[in-house]
């Protein structure tokens, strides 16, 4: 292995420690023989569970930890929960939960799933100080059902208001942006927290686009429609490898008219979308609507004029971020 | 002493007095300093069982993306000057937040109720024109162009942002 490429490309068990290449110096546990038998394929799982929401469509909190536990399983191939998170997570290190409010609270992480993500993390030995959970700013974490927080014994919660962005751009390729110090600063490790949604520019939003809620004029990459924006983000070196993983919230969805929330368009596909290539996850949630959309029969995206290039742009080799060929992508529903 | 002007002087005080009236209404339109647009958003208890649970937030066109981001692009690209937005509840049970956009023109409103209706779109009494679903109400009325959306979906969520939609309406 001597290349992030060539790390990425035998990550198929996804039985490691995140980071474990990288400064945070910790050990990597791989599973030699699933590396050998699944090498040059991403994982990406798929959990759901038709019963999440109730019958007035009210989330089953229960059942949400129940389903982080199955796709935290599945992905790093350990049953217990504490012994899957700590294959994930490095201890002792700020890992940031990077939620997405910018819908309002009809369509916007939940509540539930940051919690039992928050939860798990310490079980696996994270203290509550060392996780911090953020966004743009304190209305994004309220739609989210977050209270701000900033107490530094406690799990902290808090935008990029409160932090504010470096003062100097990071560019790369068509993106010259200034990140939040939350990203740049506070956190060692980012654990995207996206959800997904129809995006009438860059046609879904997900892992990667998540990404533009940690810069300063998000708006500024929104030409074409978001490639090849998209992808030059999360190509620099901070977003690339501190945002190393996403925990997909797929529990309800807009297969249309987002990323604002239009209830005509709310669907629930009950799932989480887990994975550390941010390209499979995004290559996987785009199926995902676009079968949505077949169902409904409501056109393609690329019919209706936004397909989502910036998927296939993340993965050419300038931006080298993952793979969006199926035959790369070596996806388990569970 | 006594001021005396000379009837050639006329043309030229008129002239200078033109002018800084001028100057004046000038500085006024661009500075800001204009009588500040009424608030669209109806007070707590103007429409029966709404309660305004927050400040009415305003954005200009250049700041849009503060509030919607990537929506906003459909909206400037539709002419939209400002949007006000503020949140409500109904029987303190359920949540909604209602957006006001006013859009340079009639044209610009029309283009946004026109893009992405579906066939659950129920014609409406509002406005020039509006449509209704199960948990959203959106009209348009000369420039402005009003969304209202709740956040869940119960027997008496249809007509009371119908009632809400028609307390916007009439503060329009």
């Amino acid at each position: 292995m001597n290349s992030r490429r060539e790390f990425i490309k035998t990550t198929a068990t996804g039985a490691l420690i995140l980071g474990s290449q990288t400064s945070l110096g910790l050990a990597a546990i791989l599973d030699q023989k699933a590396q050998h038998a699944e090498a040059a394929k991403s994982k990406v799982v798929v959990a759901r569970d038709p019963a999440l929401h109730g019958p007035a469509g009210q989330l089953d909190d229960k059942r949400v930890i129940d389903l982080l536990d199955r796709a935290i399983a599945a992905y790093t191939g350990r049953d217990h929960p504490v012994e899957a998170w700590k294959r994930i997570v490095p201890i002792g290190k700020v890992i940031g939960l990077k939620t997405n409010g910018l819908g309002g609270k009809g369509i916007s992480t939940h509540l539930a799933l940051v919690l039992a993500i928050a939860e798990r993390l310490q079980q696996a030995g994270v203290k509550p100080g060392e996780i911090l959970v953020w966004d743009r700013n304190a209305r994004d974490l309220e739609a989210c059902g977050l209270t701000i927080n900033t107490d530094p014994s406690r799990i902290r919660c808090f935008g990029s208001d409160v932090s504010g962005f470096e003062d100097q751009p990071i560019s790369w390729g068509s993106a010259s942006v200034k990140f939040s110090k939350i990203l740049t600063r506070e956190c060692d490790m980012v654990i995207g927290l996206p959800i997904l949604k129809d995006h009438n520019l860059s046609g879904v939003t997900f892992s990667m686009k998540n990404m533009y809620g940690v810069v300063q004029r998000p708006f500024e990459l929104h030409a074409g429609g978001c490639n090849p924006g998209v992808a030059d983000l999360n190509r620099i070196p901070v977003v690339r490898d501190k945002v190393r993983f996403t925990i997909g919230d797929a529990m309800s969805s807009v297969y249309e008219g987002g990323p604002g929330f239009h209830p005509e368009h709310l669907w629930q596909p009950n799932a989480l979308i887990v994975g550390e290539d941010r390209v499979a996850v995004d290559h996987t949630a785009w199926q995902i609507i676009e079968r949505k959309r077949a169902e409904v029969g409501v056109p393609t995206l690329e019919a209706a004029g936004r397909p989502p290039l910036y998927i296939a742009t993340a993965a050419d080799a300038e931006h080298n971020l993952g793979f969006n060929d199926p035959k790369r992508i070596n996806l388990m529903e569970v | 002493m006594k001021f005396q002007t000379n009837r050639w002087m006329l043309p030229i005080w008129f002239s200078i007095f033109a002018v800084f009236m001028g100057a004046t209404v000038a500085i006024l339109t661009t500075t800001g300093c204009k009588k500040k647009a009424a608030d669209p958003m109806p007070a707590s208890g103007a429409v029966a069982g709404w309660e305004k649970t927050a400040d009415t937030r305003v954005f200009d066109a250049k700041n849009l993306y503060q509030y919607i981001d990537g929506d906003a692009e459909q909206y400037i690209s539709a002419g939209v000057v400002t949007t006000s937005t503020a949140d409500y509840k109904y029987k303190g049970q359920l949540e909604a937040t209602a957006d006001v956009y006013t859009m340079g023109d009639a044209a610009g409103a029309r283009k946004i109720l026109e893009t992405g209706q579906t066939k659950d779109a129920k014609a409406v009494q509002l406005g020039d024109a509006g449509v209704a679903y199960a948990q959203s109400v959106i009209f348009r009325k000369g420039p402005y162009l009003v969304r209202i959306v709740a956040f869940d979906s119960t027997p008496e969520t249809p007509q009371a942002l119908l009632a809400l939609a028609h307390g916007i309406e009439a503060k329009l």
